[in-house]
């Protein structure tokens, strides 16, 4: 068996340590027509034609992009779907929808996970946890979003007449998926991304109520569990090469710095936001930038594991954000509560 | 006298949390750039001008043909929906409604868009619970709220002789 003890594996109230690193062996990236024609297309394994994927319908489009992302990365560490021993994803839509019908698919044992656009990094928090816990050996986390399919749930339908307030943000059309396997040492060849701490976020609300203000709404839950994991884990923005958060947007990128500053934290050297990066702002008219699950999760997937597989990034924490209202929540009058789960990850 | 004491205080935190949402909104406007108003408002008075005198135009040509003027009104209303339905279709319609914002959505244009658009969007659930029970989400509420209105207006008029 392994070296199981019940020492307690827990930084502060919020952190996890994985003291037996877990490796991210492989991602897969899975991208839209739009995202396609951004600043990272060369960094996505698959771009879209056409956002339908051949498809009848945009749910079961986005289905696919997933199982193709995780297909992609199951194929790269060279496994098969039964070699997994647990499937982690979420997805935006009601009973999410995108996940459950891959699962289907896959048949890997399958949690789906609901925690907004903060699917990605609750997903490798919790694979990470079954896998320094000895529950798992390899596991596969995802998340997948599509703006054609979180239009017609959250807002309008797609060809209603409409302007779009500037603090609007785009939904990404994505998937990411990564392979969490349990680290071997015997078996090290080259660089692996290992995971070594993950905060758990709490969530907050600063009361807004606008909808299009998801930025706003979600800076201050990813500023408490940032701050949260510095303290918990004692480090600074310096000891990291990048700081990333899931989808800010251009709006609350700035919130982000701003609030940081005021806590007494400069982050702007290390840090920016996956929203932001997707998309080149005037040229492909996003307003706030992108957002939704499969923002941070092919960025992640697509760019940042690749710079730090080539070693580019050394050290870098991973903060997906997720604003948790419903399409009645605000009909009712209530605030948009926010939620950030981060992880951070280094080369060894 | 405790339980009142309780109540007090929680309507306090309440005031309080209220206080910062407010304060924190403020603050978010300071990041916030303003939508362009004013070119805004530009757009959507020529385009919204151009429908209009387009409408009169069709209308005078109607009834210089010989037409009622209130069967040319009609039929002028029915070009205008039918146009911005079909420009709904073939996906043009919101392209220009985010150039001209109010200037085509204010108009029956704007009207005609708001049903065809879930049309289109639902038919995926089917012609009954899709397409018939979405087909007046946007609609619906501009309907009720106008012919309450209406009702509302029309006792006032007969009461007042």
């Amino acid at each position: 068996m392994n070296n199981y003890n019940n020492t307690m594996r827990r930084l502060g109230r919020q952190t996890f340590d994985f003291p037996g690193c877990p490796v991210i062996t492989s991602t897969g990236s899975v991208v839209g027509e739009k995202e396609g024609k951004g600043p990272l297309a060369n960094y996505f394994d698959l771009i879209l034609e056409e956002d339908m994927f051949g498809e009848k319908t945009w749910e079961k489009a986005e289905s696919k992009m997933l199982k193709e992302a995780m297909l992609l990365a199951a194929k790269k560490s060279g496994k098969k779907p039964e070699d997994i021993d647990v499937m982690l994803c979420g997805d935006l839509l009601n009973q999410l929808m995108s996940c459950s019908f891959t699962a289907r698919d896959l048949q890997i044992p399958f949690l789906g996970l609901y925690g907004a656009c903060s699917a990605m990094c609750e997903s490798l928090l919790i694979a990470s946890t079954l896998i320094d816990g000895g529950y798992a050996n390899s596991a596969l986390a995802a998340a997948s979003s599509h703006y054609c399919t979180a239009e017609r749930q959250f807002r309008m339908p797609l060809e209603h007449g409409n302007q779009r307030p500037p603090a609007a943000q785009w939904t990404v059309t994505a998937a990411g998926a990564a392979i969490v396997q349990k680290n071997e040492a015997k078996e090290k060849t080259g660089p692996q991304v290992c995971i070594r701490r993950a905060t758990m976020g709490r969530v907050m609300d600063a009361g807004i109520t606008d909808t299009h203000q998801m930025g706003a709404a979600m800076a201050p839950a990813a500023v408490d569990t940032l701050c949260t994991h510095f303290q918990d884990t004692g480090t600074k923005p310096d000891d990291y090469d990048a700081i990333l958060t899931g989808d800010m947007g251009f709006i609350g990128k700035q919130i982000v710095i701003d609030l940081m500053r005021k806590k007494g934290y400069d982050i702007t050297p290390v840090y920016d936001d996956c929203g932001v990066l997707m998309y080149f702002k005037e040229k492909q008219d996003v307003h706030s930038g992108g957002s939704g699950c499969g923002c941070s999760a092919s960025v992640f997937c697509g760019k940042i594991f690749r710079d730090m597989m080539n070693g580019k990034l050394k050290k870098v924490i991973l903060m997906s954000t997720g604003a948790l209202m419903t399409t009645q929540s605000s009909q009712q009058g209530e605030s948009i509560p926010g939620i950030a789960h981060a992880v951070s990850m280094e080369v060894m | 006298m405790k339980e009142k004491l309780e109540t007090e205080k929680e309507a306090q935190k309440k005031d309080q949390r209220k206080q910062k949402a407010k304060e924190y909104e403020n603050y978010v406007k300071g990041f916030t750039p303003k939508p362009a108003y004013f070119s805004n408002s530009l757009k959507a008075f020529f385009v919204g001008g151009a429908i209009c005198a387009a409408a009169l135009w069709i209308q005078n040509l109607l009834t210089g043909g010989g037409m009622k003027e209130t069967d040319a009104k009609t039929a002028v209303t029915l070009i205008l929906i039918c146009t911005a339905q079909l420009l709904t279709g073939i996906g043009v319609f919101d392209t220009i409604a985010k150039f001209a914002g109010a200037g085509c959505i204010v108009p029956i244009t704007g009207f005609a868009n708001s049903m065809v658009a879930p049309a289109i969007e639902f038919k995926k659930e089917g012609l009954v619970l899709g397409v018939g029970s979405k087909l007046f989400s946007l609609a619906g509420p501009v309907l009720v709220c106008g012919i309450s209105v209406s009702v509302v207006i029309g006792i006032l008029y007969w009461m007042l002789g």
